[in-house]
């Protein structure tokens, strides 16, 4: 493993089913403990830095950090905005005096968790900045199919919905073509990025075409506002074209499974029968994360098992 | 009085150089006299003319003077720099351009030509007194509201139009407004992947081709700023082809570097327009070489520290590059056998004086001629340190290259500005 989660790329094939393993194993400790705490962590400090509002993140975070043991500090910067231009690395270098062995950072600009990492000795790990990656979201995504399905390799996944803008779609690409799935990318030409014809996936403009055969439909978040801004002309034609609902779940494949990062928006991308089916694994993602999480810091922070 | 000994002029045949009262007075082989400099291997050249240094006084002086900068162009070789208008004030009226041709004398060390703005603020609504400036002691031939496009095509014909009446020219920012909304590098395969808003090469390119459509329409003269795309390139040459008094520039950065730098997040590769790709990069390279593209620009930015040390997203854009423009036409344009000295001469002086209408500036290397020229050595190279600049701030992105060629001495109307690579004052 690297010292830094910054993007997948960091992680290769066998560090990523690593991170997945890793998972397991803490799952597996804690399962039927009245106590759900390791002192893997302990006298280790682990900073949630967080520029950008993110109630879901930062717990699941927090929570993770706090069932290894290390001292967690919640530093919300919210409101020293990009556009206010508060030093990220005057808040690195106060961080740095404080002896932050872990920085976990969300920014609304793209990089900064890089930028960060060049300012700190500590391990950083990004919760998602801007647009670029946020790569425990994948990780966690990863580990709810591989649990799901019982396996990645050759498993076919649409990720629907807006990819220009999602930092979720960046690392799920990276991620799960890392560990053998065949991604295929479903959205308006809207929102897609100029350049993604060399990712390594398939392109759609037609999810009634790709649902047949996906084993996993994960959906993205759609911001209503994007249609201000010409990506789509209504939220209601969005829906008729892109979301997923009863209908649309009724040709997936018997043992397909349905996914969203959250937050939902339930009516636009989403219809709430699908996302309250038997094939939403919504909750258990939610579940997921806060161990995938504790495997990461453990990995980065409490070195590698033998 | 000075005689500069076995020097190359242009690279060719080495001859003598004397220079009396501001101007060469001889050139020929054997001459003797006092105030000697051995010019052995070194080329001489016309002084460099830039139509495009940010000089950023008045209003940000804690990231450049006009005497720090004008310091850092004579060590680039430049005996003549157009200052560009967005300072704070924005130089919109006769008395703030008066301000820095006056800061430019008293420093000494180039000529600081004003570049005047085309719009009252750099607002892009209502033209500024463009006549005003140009009667001023600043003698505005250049006009622009560079940092902004003019949008509106409508105050860009006029603005077109209004200029004939001065001998002047408007200098065009090409980057459509709409297309651009957050744009933080160029828009394709590294954009979508790091997540960075895209500038696509298309919002230069339109703006272009209307420019040009509109300067042939009205009969006037466009110059376009700092051209990045191949897209641009074809659509010069095309309107060159027409008979379009259209000329361009391309800066050293964009011959150079490509939009790869920005995968390390670190913005003092951040600049507008944003580097290219590297087929862009040879576009650029084959449309200076033929012509099409008529002058090295620098588009010297200084920033503060604290305007680059921060989120990509947050730095402003822009990049050093007085210093370092001649070393980066000799790497991309010299060495490759695209120019010969002759070329980087009319690229690099003769060229941008006449779009400037600068009348002392950009002539032949000849008898009677003024005396602002450079000495160059080609055989050296040296790497880049940023902390070594005589510019006040250090958002070089050649910091670490090893680049070949070194100014040793710069002459303005024969008093050396520059001797042994060390600025005079």
């Amino acid at each position: 493993m690297r010292k830094h989660l910054l993007e997948v790329a960091d992680l290769d094939r066998a560090d990523a089913t690593l991170v997945l393993d890793t998972t397991a194993q803490i799952e597996q400790a804690l399962a039927g403990r009245e106590v759900k705490k390791l002192p893997t962590l302990r006298g280790r400090t682990v900073v949630n830095l967080f520029f950008e509002d993110s109630t879901r993140t930062r717990i699941s975070f927090e929570l993770a950090a706090k069932r290894l043991s290390a001292d967690v500090i919640n530093f919300s910067a919210k409101g020293s905005s990009v556009s206010k231009g508060e030093s990220l690395k005057d808040t690195a270098l106060t961080l740095e005096a404080m002896g932050a062995d872990g920085i976990v950072v969300r920014h609304s600009a793209s990089g900064a968790p890089h930028r960060l990492a060049q300012w700190v000795q500590g391990s950083v790990v990004n919760a998602g900045d801007g647009t670029h990656e946020h790569p425990t979201q994948a990780l966690l995504d990863a580990y709810t199919i591989r649990q799901r399905l019982g396996r990645l390799d050759g498993v076919r996944v649409a990720v629907v919905g807006d990819v220009l803008h999602s930092r979720v779609a960046r690392s799920n690409v990276g991620l799960l073509t890392t560990l053998g799935a065949e991604v295929t990318l479903v959205a308006p030409p809207t929102l897609l990025p100029v350049g993604v014809e060399t990712w390594p996936v398939t392109v759609s403009y037609d999810l009634d075409a790709v649902l047949p055969k996906a084993d996993v439909v994960m959906m993205l978040r759609v911001q209503a506002e994007r249609m201000n801004a010409s990506f789509f002309p209504s939220a209601r034609e969005y829906s008729r074209r892109y979301g997923l609902d009863g209908r649309r779940m009724a040709v997936l494949p018997d043992d397909a499974i349905v996914m969203h990062p959250g937050p939902m928006n339930r009516g636009m991308e989403i219809a709430a029968e699908v996302a309250d089916s038997p094939r939403s694994t919504i909750v258990a993602q939610v579940g997921n994360g806060v161990s995938v999480r504790m495997a990461v810091l453990y990995l980065l922070l409490g070195g590698a098992p033998e | 009085m000075t005689l500069i000994k076995n020097v190359k002029p242009y690279g060719e045949e080495a001859v003598d150089i004397r220079i009396t009262d501001g101007r060469i007075t001889e050139m020929a082989p054997g001459l003797d006299g006092d105030d000697v400099l051995d010019g052995a291997g070194l080329i001489a050249l016309p002084g460099l003319v830039d139509l495009h240094t940010h000089l950023r006084e008045p209003g940000r002086e804690d990231a450049e003077t006009v005497e720090t900068g004008s310091r850092a162009a004579a060590l680039g070789g430049f005996t003549a720099v157009h200052a560009m208008a967005n300072t704070d004030p924005v130089a919109d009226t006769a008395g703030v351009v008066e301000q820095v041709w006056r800061l430019g004398q008293e420093a000494g060390l180039v000529d600081v030509v004003p570049v005047g703005a085309v719009t009252v603020g750099l607002g892009g609504t209502q033209l500024a007194e463009l006549g005003a400036m140009a009667d001023s002691a600043a003698r505005v031939r250049v006009f622009s509201d560079d940092g902004h496009c003019v949008a509106d095509p409508a105050l860009m014909r006029r603005a077109l139009e209004y200029v004939k009446a001065l001998d002047g020219v408007v200098a065009q920012h090409a980057e459509e407004p709409r297309l651009t909304v957050g744009a933080q590098m160029n828009e394709g395969e590294r954009s979508a992947r790091l997540g960075l808003t895209g500038w696509p090469a298309a919002a230069e390119e339109a703006v272009i081709a209307r420019d040009v459509l509109l300067a042939q329409h009205v009969g006037a003269r466009l110059h376009v700023c700092h051209v990045s795309t191949a897209g641009s390139v074809d659509i010069l040459r095309w309107a060159k082809a027409r008979g379009v008094q259209v000329t361009a520039e391309v800066t050293p950065h964009h011959l150079l570097l490509t939009d790869e730098l920005a995968e390390t997040y670190d913005p003092v590769y951040k600049v507008n327009p944003p580097l290219r790709t590297d087929a862009d990069v040879q576009a650029l390279r084959a449309g200076l070489a033929d012509g099409t593209i008529d002058a090295v620009a620098t588009d010297h930015a200084p920033h503060a520290v604290e305007d680059k040390e921060s989120e990509w997203a947050a730095a402003r854009p822009g990049m050093l590059g007085l210093e370092q423009a001649l070393s980066i036409v000799v790497q991309t344009m010299v060495e490759p056998g695209l120019l010969n000295w002759r070329g980087v001469a009319d690229r690099m002086s003769v060229r941008p004086a006449a779009i400037g209408r600068l009348e002392t500036h950009g002539r032949p290397l000849a008898v009677g001629e003024p005396a602002n020229l450079l000495l160059l050595d080609p055989a050296h190279s040296a790497v880049v340190d940023p902390a070594a600049l005589a510019s006040r701030s250090r958002n070089s992105p050649y910091a670490g290259r090893e680049l070949p060629g070194r100014v040793v001495a710069t002459f303005l109307r024969g008093v050396p500005t520059v001797l042994d690579g060390k600025a005079q004052k």
